[in-house]
């Protein structure tokens, strides 16, 4: 449902940032994209959501070239973005930013349950403003659940919906993604270094210095970095550059 | 009363075809369009001079008095005093919005100038509303002046938003507040094309923990021009906070001067303010929600003015 061929993308005045990614995310698959720091990963969920224009390569979303479609093109073909730096707005409140991200009005029970799903009571955020009253673990997590309200959602793209989220949400937050992967006509791609989300991924991406390294199943992807991770070896078998 | 100030009363007042069983007094083009007392609020013309002296019976509970003022035709330049006596222990709503039309080149102009005198312990919740219409070349002029004077442990609440199409207007605000009286001032305004509007408020506590906070948040459109000055002053132990925010957008400007002045070790005074155009992020997050670039800078809007 999903296929990027040969993305590049260097930014203005700066190295290149991505080097030629090739990728197919398969319809109703959960992926998750992990890898170092500043390998390229934001920057790729960026160019598919259209935050960021490649320089090269072409994007199809369900067969449809969309290289050259905005962020609401894309938002309005299904592509739903969690940011991994979530923006805060004076006078929005919770229940306006769901109402836009669902594209029209929400009763209190369907609110309750998007809510529900990353673990914060409805009473208490409904009427609230998305401004900085907001804890950064809060914003996080109304963040994820706009882009759950999205009814026609074809691909949900999460930048580390992990950061900031305390355990107890976190546990409904990886509920949350299987149910969504289970009970939504949907495919989700998600960033992220923990392995309780990497667990529940169908497919793993390694990308690294720009590339994908690695691509396949969990079975055949996990255990190689995890063992990585308890030996302290480099995940990308490139001891030397990392030791650099 | 004519249909121009029929609707005003709609945007102003929530007015729905009548105002049934409430005090109210609708004043249109300087003169009275209709007015009534109950047995707890009293509405009497001024003996000597343009206005109203409104008493609300101490304990008096959950009544709304409206008091709309409409100017409906250029040339008219209506100037009202109107005195808001609230008696010990009432908690009362009162609304007094105001619209103000122009159809010729001359200027339409409402000049409101409203006193309170919360007693001790009461509470109001007033609410005023601002609007501007009509295809004139004169000018839309608002120019409010509110008063206040808090007893002890007296609360007001001020909710004050000017919504569009006032060419002109500069509007006052003074509150003195005694021992543990509290004012809560949320305003909310909205300059486009080539108007302009200056806001002013001077806000003394002189009471012993009495407390103010006063939130002014604005949107300056086109090349229209706002300024905005306040003065706290804490003159006891007591509890300040200003906070104002602008959001620019085309060639607005806003120039905010605010002021703080501790009179007392135990005043506790806070400003906060920010000027500056929409957050690109902001746009983006709602782009990703589907919203076109429009769509998202007025959702924006209306959220921040909410």
């Amino acid at each position: 449902m999903l296929k990027l061929e040969s993305i590049a993308w260097r930014p203005q005045d700066g190295e290149e940032i991505l080097k030629g990614i090739n990728l197919t995310v398969a319809e109703g698959r959960l992926t998750v994209i992990t890898g170092p720091n500043g390998g390229g990963k934001t920057s790729l969920a960026k160019i598919i959501a259209g935050l960021q224009t490649p320089t090269a390569g072409k994007i199809w979303l369900d067969g449809q070239e969309i290289t050259d479609l905005d962020i609401t093109q894309r938002s309005r073909m299904g592509i739903g973005y969690a940011f991994q730096q979530p923006v805060r707005f004076k006078g929005l409140t919770v229940r306006s930013l769901l109402e836009i991200a669902a594209g029209g009005d929400l009763c209190n029970g369907e609110i309750c349950q998007l809510l529900g799903q990353v673990g914060l009571c409805t009473q208490d955020y409904i009427d609230r403003e998305v401004n900085a009253s907001l804890s950064g673990g809060e914003i996080k997590r109304i963040e994820i659940a706009t882009v759950l309200a999205k009814k026609n959602a074809r691909l949900l793209i999460f930048d580390e919906p992990e950061a900031g989220i305390d355990l107890w949400s976190f546990t409904g937050l990886i509920d949350a993604f299987e149910q969504l992967k289970a009970g939504r006509n949907c495919s989700l791609l998600i960033i992220s270094h923990q392995e309780r989300i990497l667990e529940i991924a169908d497919e793993i991406v390694v990308i690294a210095d720009g590339k994908v390294r690695t691509q396949g199943s969990r079975e055949e992807v996990l255990p190689a970095l995890l063992e990585n991770e308890k030996t302290g070896r480099c995940p990308l078998h490139k001891e030397v550059a990392c030791n650099e | 009363m004519n249909n121009i100030t029929q609707k005003f009363l709609e945007i102003v007042s929530d007015y729905k075809g009548s105002f049934d069983g409430v005090a109210y007094n609708i004043r249109e083009d300087g003169g009275c369009a209709g007015r009534q007392s109950t047995e707890h609020i009293k509405i009497e013309s001024k003996p000597d001079g343009p206005g109203l002296v409104i008493t609300i019976d101490p304990h008096t509970k959950g009544e709304t008095v409206y008091i709309p003022a409409c100017v409906t035709k250029s040339n008219i330049n209506d100037l009202v005093y109107n005195d808001f006596y609230v008696g010990e222990g009432a908690d009362v709503v009162i609304v007094a919005g105001c619209g103000v039309h122009a159809d010729g080149d001359a200027e339409a102009r409402h000049n409101g100038i409203h006193r309170f005198f919360l007693g001790k312990g009461s509470h109001v919740l007033y609410k005023e509303k601002h609007v501007g219409t009509g295809s004139g070349k004169g000018l839309r002029r608002i120019d409010p002046v509110t008063d206040m004077v808090l007893e002890e442990d007296a609360v007001m609440e001020m909710d004050t938003i000017q919504i569009r199409g006032v060419d002109r207007t500069t509007r006052s605000t003074t509150g003195v507040l005694k021992a543990r009286a509290k004012l809560i001032i949320h305003e909310r305004l909205m300059t486009d094309g080539e108007e302009r509007a200056l806001t002013d408020f001077n806000v003394v506590m002189e009471g012993e923990d009495s407390k103010v906070d006063l939130i002014s948040r604005s949107v300056a459109r086109g090349s229209s021009y706002q300024e905005y000055h306040s003065k706290i002053t804490g003159n006891n132990r007591c509890t300040g906070h200003s906070e104002c925010d602008a959001i620019l957008v085309g060639n607005g400007k806003v120039n905010a001067s605010p002021e703080l002045y501790a009179g007392h070790l135990d005043a506790e005074l806070i400003h906060e303010a920010a000027i500056g155009k929409i957050a690109g992020e902001q746009i983006l997050k709602l782009k990703t929600l589907g919203l076109t670039q429009e769509e998202a800078e007025e959702k924006i809007i209306q959220g921040f003015l909410r």
